[in-house]
């Protein structure tokens, strides 16, 4: 008799620990929850959201000269306020024709190390690891695994203008 | 009387000479000599590392538009600037160079045999971060050699399959280097990797206090689970010394002599110097690694084109897996390194590779020398003005930021010094017009007589004839 009483109080203190234990972990989690989510959402957030495409002005189409290749600096995708010069990305741009421009990223595909034009070898090098590039940006020699990534740029009103777009990331860059 | 006073209260309220003292007085192999004072140095290191890092950090601003400024401030102009900046390179050197060497004494002295399997996990934990740190710190220079290192970074990460992008797009603060990038480094080298090196030495040294540190491997000794604690134990009583003081002298004495080294390095070398400003659209840069990581930018240069991601990706990932599960494989047997070749082997095969990979890394142009000069006329040696117009191009065209001839150019291609007893004028013709393994075709950059100039000119690069005796 007594023995059954006995028991019947342990299972009760047993019940009781139980769920207090199970209460107290609930809400660690929840408190863990509510401190680190609008944290990592805050962190995370850039990796999500997408800049939107500008137009941006590089100069009067008749300062560029038909056939010659040069560096061109503008205001990149992401711009902060607080960015000072890290806010300019290059480029490379080429008068074809009159009408006719081609920008190239100068961002090797290999491991995104600048490309420089050499104009005598009608070629971009780029000087981290050999990656080479014809003049249309295919893959001459060394390790880049894809042509030069292109900017879209237009002529506007008498001026050569280039859309802004995120670094070329030489694979899943089409997130 | 006061003090005394005092310092009882302190002790008493504080448990210093309860729970301290008996962990600074614990008993310690006597034999523990010179070989021990590695992880101590690593962990003093780490200290100066700190000290140095939160001096730093009072002045440095981690902003893309004023980190630059404020680190030229730090080297030329703040109080002791040049010298803290030192202290913050070369206690990282040290601290990078240390924790190598202390891992590669563990090893060769098999120390992560049971029971200390995981003091040895969380050092290889703890040499990962340690990496991180030294790869992060080499970023807030913020010139810009840091800001195309956040490039190339951003570009391994976005190897990662499916979900790379989204890996360097948080690397990157955005879609493009910029103003929330070096925030975003800043906070990972001063808050999170540092976070969990605390945590990561916090249990590394528990581990020592709980397991003892081991003794120098004896051929007679090897590691059986069963009995290794109990006579680990009875040799310590017989022969064992309280770690404080008579054998925490070695481990002083090193490290006041690192700390030394480290403050005449950074008197007299100074920091590293800083490169040109950000300017991401600077395009005339040549991002180069700290020398730590040298080896690395070796292999990636040697590496065929179709290998390189999986280097890239699982080189890091395979290194850690493999150095992790060392005590998981075998953690019994013989520790003496007499009786493990396979375990010298390794270590001196991983020197070796580092070393030469490291020179290597270090003085070939992987890439094109685009410093170089046009050849000397002693060197083309000759009247011709087609011959000389050829040389003239060879330097002009780019063949020598690839191309050596007698010490002039690059080293990605094959010398050229003798070509012109390898090829024939058709040979060299194809290969220039076609390119080949490696380099590329010219064929819509040269004319018909540029090409022939550069042709009669490499035929011309022959060895000389032994003279005939007369």
């Amino acid at each position: 008799m007594s023995e059954s009483v006995d028991s019947s109080e342990t299972s009760a203190e047993d019940n009781r620990r139980g769920f207090l234990a199970r209460l107290s972990l609930i809400l660690s989690g929840v408190i863990g929850a509510a401190i680190t989510l609008p944290g990592v959402g805050f962190v995370l957030a850039p990796v999500f959201s997408r800049e939107p495409r500008v137009w941006h002005r590089l100069g009067k189409v008749d300062s560029f000269e038909v056939g010659k290749t040069v560096s061109v600096e503008f205001q990149n995708a992401s711009v902060r306020k607080w960015a000072g010069v890290t806010a300019l990305t290059g480029a490379w741009l080429r008068r074809v024709s009159d009408e006719e421009f081609i920008a190239f990223s100068i961002n090797c595909r290999h491991l995104g190390c600048p490309v420089n034009w050499i104009e005598d070898a009608s070629l971009f090098m780029c000087p981290c690891h050999g990656g080479v590039y014809y003049s249309d940006g295919e893959v001459a020699a060394g390790p880049p695994p894809e042509p030069l990534a292109r900017y879209e740029v237009r002529v506007r009103k008498g001026y050569v203008e280039i859309e802004t777009s995120p670094v070329p990331l030489t694979t899943n860059d089409q997130v | 009387m006061m003090i005394a006073e005092i310092w009882k209260w302190i002790d008493d309220r504080s448990g210093f000479s309860d729970v301290v003292k008996p962990m600074l007085e614990h008993i310690v192999p006597s034999d523990a000599r010179w070989w021990y004072v590695f992880g101590s140095a690593t962990l003093c290191a780490f200290i100066v590392q700190v000290l140095s890092g939160i001096a730093l950090a009072m002045v440095y601003v981690p902003g893309g538009d004023a980190a630059y400024e404020s680190l030229k401030y730090i080297t030329n102009d703040a109080t002791f600037g040049y010298m803290v900046r030192g202290m913050h390179y070369y206690g990282a050197t040290a601290m990078v160079m240390l924790a190598v060497i202390h891992m590669t004494q563990v090893f060769l002295h098999a120390s992560y045999k049971f029971p200390r399997e995981m003091n040895w996990m969380s050092g290889v934990v703890l040499l990962f971060v340690v990496l991180g740190m030294a790869f992060t710190g080499q970023l807030l220079r913020w010139d810009a050699n840091g800001v195309w290192s956040v490039m190339v970074a951003g570009e391994m990460a976005g190897r990662v399959p499916f979900i790379g992008a989204y890996i360097a797009h948080f690397i990157l603060g955005g879609e493009t280097v910029g103003g929330s990038t070096l925030s975003r480094f800043f906070a990972i080298h001063v808050f999170i990797l540092p976070g969990l090196i605390f945590a990561g030495i916090g249990l590394h040294m528990w581990l020592i206090l709980r397991h003892g540190i081991s003794e120098m491997p004896k051929v007679d000794q090897p590691v059986e689970p069963q009995t290794y604690k109990e006579n680990y134990e009875a040799r310590l009583e017989k022969t064992g010394v309280p770690f404080w003081p008579v054998a925490m002298w070695r481990d002083v004495l090193f490290s006041a002599l690192m700390v030394g080294v480290i403050l005449l390095c950074s008197l007299f070398l100074g920091p590293p110097t800083l490169g040109p400003s950000p300017d991401p659209a600077y395009i005339h840069a040549n991002p180069m690694p700290d020398w730590y990581f040298w080896w690395y930018f070796a292999i990636l240069s040697m590496l065929p084109p179709e290998l390189e991601t999986y280097i890239i990706l699982g080189m890091p990932v395979l290194g850690f897996v493999a150095l992790f599960v060392v005590p998981l494989l075998s953690n019994r047997g013989h520790r003496a390194p007499s009786k493990r070749p396979w375990a010298i082997g390794t270590v001196v095969f991983g020197a070796t590779a580092f070393v030469v990979l490291t020179i290597y890394g270090y003085r070939k142009p992987w890439s094109p020398d685009f410093t170089v000069k046009p050849l000397p006329a002693e060197l083309v040696n000759s009247n011709d003005p087609h011959i000389q117009k050829g040389a003239e191009l060879v330097h002009q065209k780019g063949c020598l930021y690839c191309h050596n001839i007698e010490g002039y150019g690059g080293f990605r291609g094959p010398e050229l010094t003798y070509i012109g007893d390898r090829l024939d004028r058709g040979e060299l013709t194809i290969r220039i017009t076609n390119g080949g393994y490696n380099m590329p075709s010219f064929a819509a950059s040269l004319s018909a007589e540029e090409m022939e100039q550069i042709v009669d000119f490499l035929l011309t690069r022959t060895e000389p004839k032994p003279e005939v005796a007369k």
